[in-house]
C-alpha cells in the first residue's frame, strides 16, 4: 500500500506527461514531445531493471542488452522492408524472452559479483556482435527509415502518435510491474532476495521462479528498446554497450532502488540534468558524480524515498 | 516397521579427513519428541543439514514416512512433509510477521505464477496464517515488521513458519538458542504443547528443555550415536556422562 501522497504524486505525474503534448504545442516547443518521450522509455528501462535489481537483488549489469536487442528487432525488420508493426513486435518480445532465458539460466548458477560479471560479459558479447554486422552498420549504426506500422488510423509516424504509444506502454508496465511485486509471484522473488536458504526450506524450487523475473525484466527492457528505435529511427550498438547499462542503474538508484515507480523519477532526474547541464558543460558528468554520492549517502530508497510517508504492507 | 516416520541407517558424511557423521544409526517414531545433544562439533549441524537437504551423505539411507529421501532437494523435502526450523534465526526481516507465515503457506498452495491478485489481500494465505499465529501466540504482532520483533518472538515465528507447512515431521535446530531464562520458559511451554501432536527432532543445547520434554535422546559424539534412550536412561548412562556432561574426562577416551 502506498501513502496517500505518494499516490497524488504518481496520479499528478502521469496527468502531467499525459497532457504535456498539449502544452508543449500550444506554447509552440513541439521538441519536448519527443524529449520527454525518450525519457519515458528509459523510465520503462529503469523500472524493468528494478524488478529483478531491487526485488530480486539480481545484479545485472547487462540490461542494456535488451534495451539494444529490441532496437535490433525493429531496425533488421525494417531494413528487410518488413515494417509490420506486429510482427516486429512479435520478434522483439520473443526474441528478448528467450535471450533473456539463456543469460538467466547461466547468469542465476551464479550469485553476488560473479553474476554481475556474466551479465556483464554476455551483454558486451551482444555489443561486439553488433559492432561487427557489417550489414546492419557496424558500429556506425543504421538510420530507421519506416517506424512500425501497426494500424491504418494510428500512424507511428505522427510525433503525437508515438508520444502516447510511449506513454501507454510506460502505463500498462507499471500497472503491471506494481501488481507483480505485490503478488504471490512478487512475494516470491522478494523472499529470494532476503533469504534463499530459508525460501527453499519452506518449499520454494526458487530458480524457475527468479528466472521468469529475468525474462520478464528482460522482455519489458526489450519493449523500450523497441520504442527507442522507433522514436530515434536509428539503430546503433552502442545502446548495448555496458557504459548503457550502468546508466540505467544508476537511474534505479538515483529513484530507489526496489521502489518500482522510484526508477522512474530516476529516468527523468538523471536525464534533465544531461540535458541541462550539456549546456554548459561537456564534463556534466563530473557534476553530477558528487550528487549521486550525496543522494547514496544520505538517501538509501532514493528520490522516491525522500518522500515521507510511512511505508506499509506489501511495500518496504 | 510403520510407526517410524523417520529412519536413518548407516549414514556417513566425512569432509577431507575429517569424520561428521559416522555410521549412525537413528529414528524417529509418530508423535515423538526425539532429541539430538552433543558436545560442540559433535556434527549436530552435519546431521541436521543431511536431513533437511542442504547436504548429501556420502552413504547409507534416510527414509521419510517409507520414502527414501537422500536424493531430494530441500524444497522436495519439505513437500514430502518435513519441515525445519533454523538455529540462527532466518525470519524474513522486511516481512510482517503475518506475511512470513503466509509466504510458507503459499509454498505448498500450488504455484507462484500468479502476477495479479496481491498477496497480502489473497484471505487463501492470510486467514490461515492468521490461525498459525495464534497458535504460537502472536497475534498481536501480525502486522509488525519480522525484523522489528523481541529475539524470542522471532524465535516463536520461525517456528510458525514451519508449522504452516503442515510437516509431519519438525526439525528444530536450536528452539531456545540465544534466549533469556523467560523467554526459553516459554518456548518450552509452546513446545509442550507441540508434544504429541507432531513428531519432532529436537536439537538443542539447553539441557532443562531436552530432559524436560523428550520422549527419547540421542547422544552424539565425534559424528556416532554413543547412546539412544528415554531421559533417564542417558541421565545414568556412563559413557555420556563422561563424554558430554563432563562427570570424568578421562572416561572419553576410553
Amino acid at each position: 500500500m502506498l501513502s496517500r501522497l505518494k499516490i497524488w504524486v504518481l496520479l499528478l505525474s502521469f496527468l502531467f506527461l499525459a497532457v504535456l503534448p498539449i502544452v508543449a504545442e500550444w506554447i509552440g516547443e513541439e521538441f519536448y514531445i519527443s524529449l520527454v518521450a525518450r525519457m519515458m522509455v528509459f523510465a520503462i528501462a529503469a523500472m524493468s531493471l528494478d524488478l529483478i535489481l531491487g526485488y530480486g537483488g539480481m545484479v545485472s549489469f547487462g540490461h542494456a542488452m535488451f534495451f539494444g536487442l529490441g532496437c535490433y528487432s525493429v531496425g533488421i525488420l525494417a531494413f528487410y522492408e518488413l515494417t509490420n508493426g506486429w510482427l516486429q513486435l512479435f520478434v522483439c518480445i520473443f526474441g528478448t524472452a528467450l535471450i533473456g532465458a539463456f543469460v538467466g539460466f547461466i547468469s542465476l548458477r551464479t550469485s553476488g559479483i560473479y553474476f554481475i560479471m556474466v551479465t556483464f560479459a554476455l551483454a558486451q558479447m551482444f555489443y561486439f556482435l553488433g559492432i561487427s554486422l557489417e550489414a546492419y552498420g557496424g558500429d556506425d549504426g543504421l538510420p530507421i527509415d519506416t517506424r512500425s506500422e501497426f494500424f491504418s488510423f494510428f500512424d507511428l509516424s505522427e510525433e503525437w502518435n508515438m508520444y502516447y504509444l510511449i506513454l501507454g506502454t510506460l502505463t500498462a508496465c507499471t500497472l503491471f510491474g506494481w501488481k507483480c511485486v505485490n503478488s504471490r509471484f512478487g512475494m516470491v522473488l522478494r523472499g529470494s532476495q532476503a533469504n534463499l536458504v530459508r525460501m527453499e526450506a519452506i518449499g520454494f524450487s526458487t530458480l524457475k521462479y527468479r528466472l521468469s523475473a529475468f525474462i520478464i525484466s528482460g522482455v519489458m527492457c526489450g519493449l523500450a528498446g523497441f520504442l527507442l528505435g522507433n522514436l530515434t529511427e536509428f539503430l546503433t550498438p552502442e545502446y548495448m554497450h555496458w557504459f548503457r547499462s550502468g546508466e540505467i542503474m544508476i537511474m534505479v538508484i538515483v529513484g530507489g532502488m526496489g521502489t518500482l515507480f522510484g526508477p522512474l523519477y530516476g529516468a527523468f532526474a538523471y536525464l534533465i540534468f544531461e540535458e541541462v547541464m550539456a549546456g554548459y558543460t561537456e564534463y556534466w558528468q563530473f557534476y553530477f558524480g558528487p550528487l549521486l554520492i550525496i543522494l547514496v549517502l544520505f538517501a538509501k530508497k532514493g528520490l522516491w524515498g525522500l518522500l515521507p510517508g510511512k511505508e506499509n504492507l506489501g511495500d518496504d | 516397521m510403520t510407526d517410524l516416520i523417520l529412519q536413518v541407517k548407516n549414514l556417513n558424511k566425512a569432509f577431507g579427513g575429517v569424520v561428521a557423521t559416522d555410521h549412525l544409526d537413528f529414528d524417529v517414531r509418530q508423535g515423538e519428541i526425539h532429541a539430538v545433544i552433543g558436545p560442540n562439533g559433535a556434527g549436530k549441524t552435519t546431521f541436521v543439514a543431511q536431513i533437511a537437504g542442504m547436504l548429501t551423505p556420502d552413504s547409507g539411507e534416510i527414509i521419510f514416512d517409507g520414502q527414501e529421501i537422500s536424493g531430494l532437494s530441500a524444497p522436495e523435502r519439505s513437500h514430502a512433509g518435513l519441515a525445519r526450523s533454523f538455529q540462527i534465526t532466518s525470519v524474513f526481516p522486511n516481512f510482517t510477521a503475518i506475511e512470513n507465515v503466509a509466504l510458507s503457506i503459499q509454498a505448498h498452495d500450488g504455484h507462484s505464477f500468479r502476477f495479479w491478485t496481491t498477496a497480502f489481500r489473497d484471505a487463501k494465505l492470510i486467514q490461515p496464517a492468521r490461525n498459525i499465529l495464534e497458535q504460537v501466540g502472536l497475534a498481536d504482532r501480525a502486522l509488525s515488521l519480522a525484523g522489528n520483533l523481541a529475539h524470542g518472538e522471532q524465535r516463536q515465528l520461525e517456528i510458525a513458519m514451519a508449522l504452516a507447512t503442515k510437516p509431519k515431521l519438525l526439525l528444530l535446530d536450536e528452539p531456545t538458542a540465544g534466549m533469556g531464562a523467560e523467554e526459553s520458559e516459554i518456548m518450552r511451554q509452546f513446545l509442550l504443547g507441540l508434544k504429541g501432536e507432531y513428531s519432532i527432532i529436537l536439537i538443542e543445547h539447553d539441557m532443562d528443555t531436552v530432559f524436560n520434554l523428550s520422549d527419547r535422546i540421542t547422544v552424539l559424539v565425534y559424528g556416532r550415536s554413543i547412546a539412544t534412550g528415554a531421559p533417564d536412561e542417558i541421565r545414568s548412562n556412563a559413557q555420556v556422562k563422561a563424554a558430554y556432561l563432563g562427570e570424568d574426562e578421562a572416561e572419553i577416551n576410553a
